[in-house]
């Protein structure tokens, strides 16, 4: 059993189509990302070794900066509207009937490709014929603002259809959680008179601290490369005001073919991926040892 | 039991006493719960009508107003015209051909994992796990060189091997649950029989995971067949498009046609809402399954 259960020349079958592969698409061009961003490049012609200019011309570019922030503003976001979505995961699971059916409704926005939604939200955002503005008129409101081409609104703007989006997702994910409660201890509760409130904030809550701490990374991190939806609907616009990393970054080496610097933001946004993920870990893993100390 | 009798003695209570405020109660979670169904609902439903409707109609009836005579025809016209058809046809086979290779990579490398003896068993795991945390941006424009050099841009083999590999992490990670629950009975049982590791894969443990198969196979498709940003970085000529960057272009072209615009958005959500009609629990079990492990 053992010995044909280790044959070297089955296992290297077996794993190395998909791990040279992996490493092909995944892990050299990380490498080679960090690398191209010491060169000055446009991508066709020869490389130039510039050392650190282009990752020192970073620290100092007041555009990447206004994008990371940008980005932050929508990690921000996700983090808070996690509360709201763990608020409604609670609803839905304090023994209501078509639960199944309402969570497969939530979450029928999250199966739709970023295109599609950004093209639709681009006419529901319409300054004229779109559905929002038609309902705020309705309503009396008399100059609705045209909402993705002012500065000062564009990213609450953006950030509505990421939160109609990924709002089944979570709740889905809350659910299941909740759900794994066992009923016993909200019973025992309930004996010894806790509120729903009591029970929510008490026992659900640590209770299903771990999937949540999940979410927070899942959140933060996918806000931080968050691309798709903001390239389709403002593409950065106006004037900047909704630019992200991964938008900066793709413009700067497939706009202005300046490869060796969209490389050094590709390699930025990385690394801050990475520490906004071990930094989330770290903070809520001392959480956890209260909790349970 | 004990929940049972705790159950009847809450249930006793609500009887006799707080049963007007639990009703009560339950309004009001009904209400929030339908409330945000039909926020998730409504702009969908709204891009079915306008779909169905001319310019004339998106501009001066209200905008809830269903489509009375529905013209069926923005359909036709943005398949045909609009090279849709093509985009579609390139989705279609581009997502299949990706799901199979990856689901069948993924299986091996999780029996090779879960079921055989080897060293740097936990090592190779974990360089695909953390794959997982690697943003597909970071990678973007390396690719784009590599494919670049090797006569792949423009190719679909580009978005093919793309997608197989940032898949692969999840795959895998759905998969792993299942093969280690998997009974090793059976394996030890064809061993000594004499069956060889290919054969045992293929003929018994490969088909013993056809469930959970499905399942990874169907997340798989909904993200190759949503994926943008490879395809609008690779991909130059219309035809090898797929839907998402077919219909980002197609749009671009006609801003102001709003049928045309619905109905080319429908046809590209629609096989996915088709899908999700009648697999929903196993969708909802694969994203439930690929999320919360990490």
């Amino acid at each position: 059993m053992d010995k044909v259960m280790s044959n070297k020349k089955v296992i290297a079958l077996y794993v190395l189509p998909a791990l040279l592969l992996i490493l092909a698409v995944v892990y050299i061009p990380i490498v080679l990302t960090g690398y191209y961003g010491l060169n000055e490049w446009n991508g066709i012609g020869a490389m130039t070794f510039i050392g650190l200019d282009n990752y020192q011309a970073l620290i100092k570019d007041e555009t990447f900066w206004g994008s990371a922030w940008h980005s932050l503003l929508l990690a921000l976001f996700s983090g808070v509207s996690l509360i709201l979505y763990l608020m409604v995961a609670m609803v839905l699971a304090s023994r209501i009937k078509a639960a199944n059916l309402f969570r497969k409704i939530y979450l029928i926005p999250m199966l739709l490709s970023s295109v599609a939604i950004a093209q639709l939200w681009l006419k529901i955002y319409h300054p004229t014929n779109g559905i929002l503005n038609s309902l705020l008129e309705s309503f009396g409101v008399a100059n609705p603002p045209a909402w993705l081409a002012e500065p000062s609104l564009v990213l609450f703007a953006l950030f509505i259809p990421i939160l109609w989006q990924y709002a089944g997702f979570y709740i889905l994910i809350y659910y299941a959680a909740l759900k794994n409660i066992p009923a016993s201890l909200e019973e025992a509760a309930k004996i010894d008179g806790a509120n729903a409130l009591q029970i929510a904030w008490k026992i659900k809550l640590p209770l299903a601290m771990e999937v949540i701490k999940v979410t927070v990374v899942l959140a933060v991190v996918g806000s931080l490369k968050y691309f798709d939806l903001i390239y389709v609907m403002t593409n950065g616009g106006p004037n900047g005001a909704s630019e992200v990393m991964a938008s900066y970054m793709y413009s700067e080496a497939f706009k202005s073919y300046d490869f060796g610097y969209g490389s050094a933001i590709g390699f930025f946004l990385l690394v801050i991926c990475l520490i906004a993920t071990w930094i989330i870990r770290k903070l809520t893993v001392t959480k956890d040892t209260i909790q349970y100390s | 039991m004990m929940s049972e009798t705790a159950g009847q003695l809450q249930g006793g209570m609500k009887g006799s006493g707080g049963g007007m405020a639990g009703k009560l109660g339950y309004v009001l979670l009904y209400t929030v719960l339908i409330a945000v169904a039909v926020l998730q609902l409504f702009p969908l439903v709204w891009l079915l009508f306008f779909s169905l409707k001319n310019n004339q109609e998106v501009f001066n009836l209200p905008p809830l107003s269903l489509p009375m005579n529905p013209h069926w025809e923005n359909y036709g016209k943005v398949w045909s015209a609009g090279n849709i058809d093509v985009y579609f046809i390139n989705s279609v086979w581009i997502t299949v051909a990706a799901t199979a290779l990856t689901v069948v990579l993924g299986s091996l490398v999780t029996f090779a994992v879960t079921r055989m003896k080897w060293k740097g068993s936990s090592i190779v795991l974990g360089l695909f796990m953390v794959a997982m945390m690697i943003p597909v941006h970071s990678t973007l424009i390396p690719l784009f060189s590599l494919f670049n050099n090797a006569g792949l841009i423009d190719h679909p083999l580009s978005l093919i091997l793309t997608y197989v590999a940032f898949n692969m992490p999840i795959t895998i990670m759905i998969l792993l649950g299942f093969y280690y629950a998997l009974p090793r009975e059976v394996e030890e049982a064809a061993i000594i029989d004499g069956c060889s590791v290919n054969r045992m894969f293929f003929r018994i443990v490969f088909p013993m995971t056809s469930s959970v198969l499905a399942t990874t196979a169907i997340i798989n498709m909904i993200y190759n067949w949503n994926e943008f940003i490879f395809v609008n970085t690779f991909i130059s000529s219309d035809a090898y498009k797929t839907l998402t960057v077919g219909v980002q272009n197609f749009i671009g072209q006609y801003t102001t046609d709003w049928g045309a615009i619905g109905a080319t958005l429908m046809i590209s959500i629609l096989p996915i809402l088709i899908t999700f009609l009648f697999l929903s629990d196993r969708i909802v079990e694969g994203i439930a399954a690929g999320s919360v492990k990490g």
